[in-house]
């Protein structure tokens, strides 16, 4: 892997594809998105309906909550980063899911839609126009609306290309441990 | 959770394979392809009365000889005379079938399905039938009678078929590598049967049975009619190759001593080959835990075993079950069946080049959630547990590229270069019908 040959340590950028990635590799539910520098991401945009726009703030207090709850609660996404916008198009508003993660969403969707429907992520989507009304017993319905509506970059970036989550927390935890050693030589 | 209720399951509708595994000692896998869909029927008729239901089964266990069990592909189906309003309500994987899904499950290379034998790739595999006897002469007669019955059905025709039979010692369950099996398999609420200490908790029905409810909730996307999906599953086939003068002779190559050859290959299935864990068992076999229900599958990792230490992460097990390590492991679980085939390589004889392995069953209640779930990230994602390079060293498809890291203070071992010790020689996806569903068949 890159990140062990000490490629991290040579910022990198990938411009990609307008397919979103550069062969077609087939994964369980669609095409698999490459891993870039940047790691492997996921955009979901979508059409807010009408006049929920306080219901998906108001999400982000819910999130916030849970994670103070609970520190490890999105451990399973295997997350760098999370970052939800909303934005006018002409007289409508937009939502976006933004995440930076270290496995292939494909990979772990079904994992990653039972944690939104536990942590009150799901109700988010619920505010958004085309989210199955059945996504409660139909985990697959809300499988479809999430890659139906993720939108891939086409340049990602990474000033310590390829590193996981994991490795850098790993880092910092030596760096930790050695400090610690070399009080103990005091 | 709620307490387990013994009469939800209809017992008496649901193949046997679901619920026991029976006393037989050799097999018959019968592949078979329906040229005429009442020549189908007709061997389905009379197939069906023959066939143990999971309630027969139990009552009949002592007196029985031989058990049956009857799976249709989606083309099978169709063959059949299945209406295509039907036929669409089936989940993509299933309709589409094992061979084209080959990218998704990772056979490529020497495992891709142009290589696969037993015209398992084909889309005239309709059906199999399971001819499972007790012994020897059970199984001639089994095999000499349903030739009679093919020969009575016109258009039925016998694509291709696999022997299979334990393999010495006969004590106990293993493969030709000499690991014992069957040591670690979910147990459903209401089947009457309690998991051993490390199993985890009985799972709802509907993981493994469609009609019933799953661990998500009440059933949904049922295919229809319901008359045919209730008390059905869905079941991967895979045909194993087992390299096993390979696979000794790297364990030679790569350990000095016996016991540290036991140790490597210890490691790369996380127990040892008696059957005793390795989170229980770190250093030295012990058969007798082995033999232990009670305690040869009472064992985790987080707490347990943590650093990898005991298991290595991309050992076998620690990959197609990662127990507490996985988050939703209730979702992905499997109940395996089948047996080994070929003849059995004497320990001190070099490669014979005859084919022996494994042919085995996977059985669930979604094959993109359980099963492709299992092959395309467990077992061949080289990431799994941030690994970086390596495959499940047993069952993974392996081309001499990948490696296997063994934890161990103060530097791991890293073994570069693994070979294959395994080939995919084929496989297909079945639809395992209740006996309901055997009967509407039977009658389309």
């Amino acid at each position: 892997m890159a990140a062990f040959d000490h490629e991290w340590s040579k910022p990198a950028a990938m411009a990609i594809p307008e397919s979103g990635y550069f062969e077609m590799e087939r994964g369980r539910f669609g095409p698999i998105f490459p891993r870039t520098p940047a790691c492997y991401g996921f955009s979901i945009i979508a059409k807010v309906k009408p006049g929920r726009e306080e219901a998906i703030r108001q999400h982000g207090k819910t999130l916030e909550a849970a994670v103070a709850a609970d520190p490890d609660v999105l451990a399973v996404l295997k997350l760098h980063y999370l970052r939800w916008n909303l934005f006018p198009v002409g007289d409508d508003l937009y939502f976006q899911y933004l995440g930076i993660f270290d496995t292939d969403f494909d990979k772990y969707t079904e994992d990653a839609v039972m944690l939104f429907s536990q942590t009150g992520i799901d109700t988010v989507f619920t505010n958004l126009e085309g989210f199955p009304e059945d996504w409660k017993e139909n985990p697959d319905g809300f499988v479809k609306f999430v890659r139906e509506h993720h939108h891939p970059s086409f340049l990602e970036y990474g000033e310590y290309p390829y590193v996981t989550a994991d490795e850098v927390k790993k880092a910092l935890r030596l760096k930790a441990a050695f400090s610690d050693m070399l009080d103990q030589m005091q | 959770m709620t307490a387990p209720q013994p009469s939800m399951l209809e017992l008496d509708n649901i193949q046997h394979m679901l619920l026991t595994r029976v006393p037989a000692m050799m097999g018959r896998y019968e592949f078979l392809s329906f040229g005429d869909p009442a020549g189908g029927r007709k061997w389905l008729a009379e197939m069906v009365e023959r066939v143990h239901s999971a309630a027969d089964v139990v009552a009949t266990l002592d007196s029985s000889q031989r058990w049956i069990t009857l799976a249709f592909t989606w083309n099978g189906l169709r063959a059949l005379g299945m209406p295509d309003d039907a036929l669409v309500t089936f989940p993509d994987e299933f309709r589409e079938g094992m061979a084209s899904r080959a990218d998704i499950l990772g056979d490529t290379g020497v495992n891709h399905p142009d290589n696969w034998v037993d015209g398992l790739a084909g889309d005239d595999l309709h059906a199999i039938a399971i001819l499972f006897a007790r012994d020897a002469e059970e199984h001639g007669r089994c095999v000499t009678e349903h030739d009679r019955l093919l020969a009575r059905c016109p258009g039925v025709r016998k694509v291709s078929f696999l022997d299979v039979s334990a393999t010495p010692p006969f004590t106990y369950s293993h493969d030709h590598f000499g690991y014992r099996d069957r040591l670690s398999e979910p147990v459903m609420e209401g089947s009457g049967r309690e998991p051993t200490p490390g199993s985890g908790a009985p799972l709802k029905p509907g993981e493994f049975i469609l009609g019933y409810p799953d661990e998500n909730g009440p059933p949904v996307n049922l295919p229809q009619p319901e008359e045919l999906s209730r008390n059905g599953s869905y079941m991967a086939y895979r045909r194993l190759e087992e390299h096993v003068g390979l696979f000794r002779d790297y364990l030679r190559d790569n350990a000095e001593t016996k016991e540290d050859q036991e140790l490597l290959a210890a490691k790369f299935m996380g127990r040892w080959r008696s059957g005793a864990p390795l989170v229980l068992a770190p250093e030295h076999d012990d058969p007798e835990l082995a033999d232990d229900p009670m305690r040869n599958n009472n064992f985790n990792y987080k707490e347990m075993d943590p650093h990898g230490y005991a298991v290595p992460f991309g050992a076998h097990i620690r990959r197609v079950n990662p127990r507490d390590t996985a988050s939703y492991i209730n979702r992905r679980r499997m109940i395996r069946r089948g047996g080994t085939y070929g003849p059995h390589l004497p320990e001190d004889a070099h490669e014979d080049g005859v084919e022996r392995g494994i042919a085995a069953f996977v059985i669930c209640a979604s094959l993109v959630r359980q099963f492709e779930f299992a092959q395309n990230v467990w077992i061949n994602d080289p990431t799994f547990h941030e690994l970086g390079n390596e495959r499940d060293p047993i069952i993974g498809n392996q081309d001499g590229t990948f490696e296997f890291k063994v934890p161990k203070r103060p530097i791991r071992k890293v073994l570069k270069g693994l070979p294959a010790f395994t080939t995919v020689k084929g496989g297909a996806y079945f639809f395992l019908p209740g006996l309901n569903g055997l009967r509407y068949l039977a009658t389309l």
